[in-house]
């Protein structure tokens, strides 16, 4: 894992002191709210419906033991004792004091993490696969390029006032675990036919009211040029996107507006002047942040052979564990979606315990997944059941991952200021209903959001649920054949939206059509779009 | 009717007002008519409270007052899916009125 230098600490602990100011002139009343409000929002401070939230950025998903346990305290000292794990691989608290702000800032910055940039019109915290450096799959860990990419990002002078936010993944992998496509920069590693590695730029996609899938403006781009390419991109962006109205102002619309072959002219054009100016980090950085990404010290000839004896424990390792690049190891996923739960929801005892599993089985290494799950990257088959045991018996044993249990579901009214109706009673009663019948379903992705800003990726669901305000009255849309995987895909809503009740009746009803229509062997994402809306749309309207 | 709501400073708790000062308890608010609007800003003025404005309200039966929007009520209480973080935790019957 990446650890701080001296620059990267001087920077964090200058930012809590700075903010540490600003909160007392605000609680003294030299500052006005209006004044304040963006300084708290650069610390991620935001005033949601009930109190302050504070969002915590965990860069390209990664956690150490360490930090898990910091998370934890910060729970229980300053919060009701949870976190929320969202769906941008952060951790939100729900009812933290302005006055406390200060001193959980600075006991995040003891262990090397803060909320800078966790909001407001910047480049967002950099996500990533959550099986980097642990998959087989992948070219290269993507990581490194992750963390120049923060380094290069943060406090970027030019970059702090953006006409929107701004979010960039880097993968390196065929396999789309990350919702790439899906971001204003999607970056995909990749080798061309010389055998080089390079980087593949896709830019313009997002969610929210305008979703679209981000073309590739350039199939390779070598790396040795890839903070010089971002910085074109954004440049670009930064001159001509618009300012006039914030619902047209995301990169997408830009691209959109422009057409690709034009934004990726004036990108160009843009790259060959930056490349006169020699702005590139200098390879030795790129190494010295290499060698903390190293991979750990895998054990050889270790055994392949799990004992499935125990149905549970079976399940648990067919649904929630996939290959490692190691032999003798896997990644476990510790989903955080039991049975009716909160999607994304760890209590303070839940956290410490992974992190205590973190060091015991992971290399001391944990990732945040964007579909609100905990991955710990490395573990030994044999210590499978050690660890299965450890999670049963804190609640975190549930075997669902991409099945129909493992909802996303973003905080929604019964958290968020934004939203227009609860995403989170919606995901309880689908996965209460539905979950029974998890082995039959097979993959099935629900995304659910309760606003058109789509945090809960309802638009990339194989099932999405959409929450609206109908007049006062939440009301619900249904979405069917998205997809934030390789083959990315953007769902269409099926018709008139339907009371709380009815939407669940309404999810069930396309597992229904799902489950009578499938051939072998298809996912119900495959057999929607082989068969088409209209099935689906007999069912829940005919 | 009209009534204020905002946010203490300090703490970010939603509040209320109650004709003489702020409240967490959306039972203490009252009608505060078409001074609603002077009331949130003189009281932010003062610093009384965070962030105030003013929202429509009704009267329930027992002449109660409540928000007339989902989004406020929910405010008013707490996460419908927490019960034990609401204002009420030992009332199961707390929250009957919100959605």
């Amino acid at each position: 894992m990446y650890k701080y230098d001296q620059y990267d600490q001087a920077m964090v602990d200058a930012r809590v002191a700075e903010f540490r100011d600003q909160v007392r002139r605000r609680i003294e009343g030299r500052i006005t709210e209006d004044q304040f409000k963006p300084l708290r929002l650069q610390n991620g401070l935001y005033l949601q419906l009930h109190a302050y939230m504070l969002r915590v950025a965990v860069p390209y998903s990664t956690l150490s033991s360490a930090q898990m346990h910091a998370l934890a305290d910060i729970a229980d000292k300053y919060d009701r004792g949870y976190g929320h794990f969202t769906t941008r691989q952060n951790i939100q608290y729900n009812w933290i004091k302005l006055e406390d702000t200060p001193d959980i800032l600075a006991d995040l910055a003891k262990v090397e993490m803060h909320a800078i940039q966790t909001s407001g019109n910047c480049i967002r915290n950099i996500s990533s696969d959550h099986y980097a450096g642990a998959t087989a799959d992948e070219l290269i860990d993507p990581r490194p390029y992750a963390e120049l990419l923060r380094q290069w990002s943060s406090f970027h002078p030019e970059f702090l006032a953006l006409p929107r936010k701004f979010k960039i993944c880097v993968i390196a992998s065929e396999a789309d675990r990350a919702a790439m496509k899906l971001h204003d920069i999607g970056i995909r590693i990749v080798k061309n036919d010389s055998g080089e590695i390079g980087a593949a730029f896709y830019v313009g996609g997002g969610m929210g009211r305008t979703p679209m899938i981000a073309p590739c403006i350039n199939p390779f781009v070598p790396l040795d040029q890839l903070v010089t390419y971002c910085e074109a991109c954004l440049r670009v962006y930064n001159r001509y996107g618009r300012r006039d109205n914030k619902y047209k102002a995301r990169i997408k619309i830009l691209v959109h507006e422009l057409g690709a072959a034009e934004y990726t002219r004036q990108v160009e054009e843009e790259f060959a002047h930056l490349q006169t100016q020699d702005i590139e980090p200098p390879l030795a950085e790129l190494e010295r942040i290499s060698t903390y990404f190293a991979p750990p010290a895998f054990e050889t000839g270790l055994s392949e052979e799990i004992d499935r004896s125990d149905p549970d424990f079976a399940l648990w390792v067919d649904t929630n564990t996939v290959p490692h690049k190691a032999p003798g190891y896997v990644s476990a996923v510790i989903s955080l979606k039991p049975v009716g739960g909160i999607p994304g929801d760890a209590s303070a005892e839940q956290m410490h315990l992974i992190a205590d599993l973190t060091k015991q089985y992971s290399f001391d290494e944990c990732r945040v997944t964007h579909t609100q799950n905990i991955v710990l990257p490395h573990v030994k088959k044999a210590d499978l059941h050690a660890l299965w045991t450890a999670l049963e018996a804190a609640g975190l044993g549930a075997a669902n991952l991409d099945r129909v249990g493992d909802i996303i579901a973003c905080p929604g009214l019964d958290y968020c200021s934004l939203a227009n109706a609860r995403s989170i009673p919606v995901a309880q009663k689908i996965s209460e209903r539905l979950s029974p019948r998890s082995a039959e379903l097979g993959e099935l992705k629900v995304k659910i959001s309760g606003c058109i800003n789509a945090c809960g990726h309802h638009h990339a669901g194989h099932i999405g649920v959409l929450g609206v305000d109908k007049k006062g009255v939440e009301n619900y849309q249904l979405l069917l054949g998205g997809s934030e995987a390789d083959d990315t895909s953007l769902g269409k809503i099926t018709g008139p939206g339907f009371d709380e009740a009815g939407i669940v009746d309404a999810v069930e009803k396309a597992t229904e059509v799902y489950l009578a229509q499938r051939t072998d062997g298809e996912r119900f994402l495959d057999t929607y779009r082989r068969i088409g809306i209209n099935p689906f749309k007999e069912a829940l309207y005919g | 009717m009209k009534i204020v709501t905002g946010n203490d400073l300090k703490t970010g708790a939603v509040t209320w007002w109650t004709g003489s000062d702020w409240s967490i308890h959306v039972d203490d608010a009252v009608d505060a008519g078409d001074q609603a609007e002077t009331i949130a800003a003189r009281e932010e003025a003062a610093r009384n409270v965070n962030s105030p404005y003013v929202i429509e309200a009704v009267a329930d039966a027992d002449g109660k007052v409540r928000p007339a929007h989902i989004k406020d009520r929910i405010r008013a209480l707490g996460p419908t899916v927490r019960p034990d973080l609401t204002l009420k935790p030992a009332d199961p019957t707390a929250g009957n009125w919100v959605i």
